[in-house]
């Protein structure tokens, strides 16, 4: 669904960004995109919406090429590609209606969103994605009242409501605290299962990428050095990725091992969040 | 013990400039300079202590302030006058807002860039009472003169203040609004508006102060309103109906400075 062929991104200041990426992502597949800073990974993910131009290489999306088109297409084909940010990057002075709405801004003529008169249908699918993700009670409230992990629940409404097939996701979880974090990923995760989206997924975090992503990307100096699944990332691959260190704290694998329970992993963090014996319990 | 006092190490935060040559030099330098600049003003104390009994007995001659005899002509100065300052401030800030957008390094290409920044610095070399006077010239006397003044000093004033807001935005926020495929006016209605807006208004408001104030100068070239008013009471020696002007000026002065930051309070 996603292709990235030969990608290249070099600065103006001559720094080499990405150097020949390629990459494909099938329908539906979640993706983390891991790698030290500076690696890349934010470029990467900004070459597909051309968010930054990238220097050569293709970018397909539904085999409609990224790299070739003008304004108004590209504006169009920015539709299909929802973006969640790094703090957030809502509209602080803008209500988080304002907020989910500005995603329907590819759909609607200027006048409409100038006076905020948007399609019925587009309200009521904004209601349905804000409580969805347990924000309805805060429709006029300004963005800048809300908390780090209200906010990026916006932030993921707001590029739902852009009915797409991919998210980019710029490390989602870098300003919240570590129980948000692990909400916030789950939701984007669950999200992209209910609607069948793709999602690259940029994050510093190994062990949450491990817990939520199948499939693994390892990103180093502009290269590609590790695609695999999550749970084939050892000691030897995350040092080829990020530089020697001492990994056995970072590698979930190890340990599972030594419990002699690895097939249970995933479904525990995907599955009740809770661990209180009862619920256990009435669970089964 | 005695190792530990041994590695003592001294810390000084290091000067801005680090030769102290080149640091005294420039201290002495400004003192010559300082020295040199106060000398060339030669004050003559004999006018001044001639001086100050007369400008006793001038200030004397305003009171009491009469605003009875010239009642109607300062009533529409001062009409004439708020009339002037609200549309120019209207027109002033209505077309600074294009040049200001272009003005924005982050927003315009660099062509578009060069001939805003060219207009704000254009409109911002002459004085008002420059302007008004090429105005006059051109336009004959009366308020419309002093009304493409104000607006065009408005246009200097605001758009490069409006420019600068947008400069100094949050690229985040911007680029968000960018990545849904939002056009380039939604663009800036959902992204780069709600940035500024609250700044903008505090400035549109005290532009209103600024552009009522010069109202009174602008004037006293010809350019109608209060100052022309003014002008002609100095000019008759009407100096009891000069401090009413002068009070009325005052008056309305302060009620613009404190309800536009009552409303400054009120917009965030």
């Amino acid at each position: 669904m996603l292709r990235l062929e030969k990608l290249v991104k070099q600065y103006k200041t001559g720094d080499k960004a990405l150097k020949s990426i390629d990459l494909e992502v099938p329908p539906g597949q979640v993706m983390a995109l891991i790698g030290p800073s500076g690696a890349g990974k934010s470029t990467l993910i900004r070459c597909v919406n051309r968010l930054v131009e990238p220097t050569s290489g293709s970018v397909r999306l539904n085999d409609i090429e990224i790299t070739g088109l003008g304004s108004r297409e590209l504006r169009r084909a920015r539709r299909r590609m929802g973006m969640i940010f790094q703090e957030y990057a809502l509209v602080e002075r803008l209500t988080v209606m304002e907020n989910v709405l500005s995603g329907r801004l590819g759909y609607v003529g200027f006048w409409r969103s100038y006076f905020r008169r948007f399609p019925q249908t587009d309200i009521d699918e904004a209601f349905r994605l804000l409580e969805r993700v347990g924000l309805d009670h805060m429709v006029d409230k300004r963005a800048d009242e809300l908390s780090g992990g209200q906010r990026q629940r916006v932030g993921i409404a707001r590029a739902l409501i852009q009915d797409p097939d991919l998210l980019l996701v710029d490390e989602p979880t870098a300003s919240l605290d570590p129980k948000t974090s692990r909400q916030i990923m789950r939701l984007i995760c669950e999200l992209c299962e209910e609607r069948h989206l793709a999602a690259i997924i940029n994050i510093h975090d190994v062990l949450l990428a491990q817990m939520f992503a199948r499939r693994i990307v390892g990103l180093q100096m502009g290269e590609i050095v590790y695609d695999g699944p999550a749970d084939d990332l050892g000691s030897e691959e995350l040092t080829k990725i990020y530089g020697e260190e001492d990994w056995s704290a970072t590698i979930r694998k190890v340990d599972d091992e030594e419990d002699d329970e690895p097939a249970e992993v995933i479904p525990e963090h995907h599955g009740p969040k809770t661990s209180r014996p009862d619920d256990v319990v009435s669970g089964i | 013990m005695a190792e530990s006092a041994a590695a003592q190490r001294h810390w000084r935060r290091p000067p801005f400039i680090k030769s102290p040559r080149i640091r005294w030099c420039l201290w002495a330098a400004a003192a010559i300079y300082l020295a040199l600049a106060f000398g060339t003003m030669d004050i003559d104390w004999g006018r001044v202590l001639d001086g100050l009994p007369r400008g006793q007995r001038f200030i004397a001659s305003f009171f009491p302030p009469d605003f009875i005899t010239r009642w109607e002509s300062i009533y529409e100065g001062i009409y004439e006058s708020l009339w002037m300052t609200v549309t120019s401030t209207v027109v002033g800030v209505a077309l600074s807002i294009p040049v200001g957008l272009g003005a924005a390094r982050n927003l315009a290409p660099l062509p578009v860039y060069l001939a805003c920044r060219a207009i704000v610095a254009l409109s911002r070399t002459f004085p008002e009472i420059i302007l008004a006077i090429f105005f006059v010239k051109i336009f004959g006397f009366g308020p419309f003169a002093g009304f493409l003044a104000l607006s065009i000093a408005t246009i200097g004033f605001y758009g490069k203040l409006l420019a600068e807001d947008i400069e100094s935005m949050d690229p985040a926020q911007a680029e968000a609004v960018r990545a849904t495929g939002a056009s380039w006016f939604q663009w800036l209605n959902y992204s780069i508006q709600p940035q500024v807006m609250p700044r903008m208004i505090g400035l549109a408001l005290y532009r209103l102060d600024i552009n009522f104030r010069e109202s009174a100068v602008v004037g006293i070239v010809g350019g109608g309103g209060i100052g022309a008013t003014l002008l002609t009471a100095f000019d008759r020696y009407e100096f009891e109906s000069a401090a009413a002007i002068l009070l009325v000026i005052i008056g309305i002065v302060m009620l613009v400075e404190y309800s536009s930051s009552w409303i400054r309070g009120k917009v965030k």
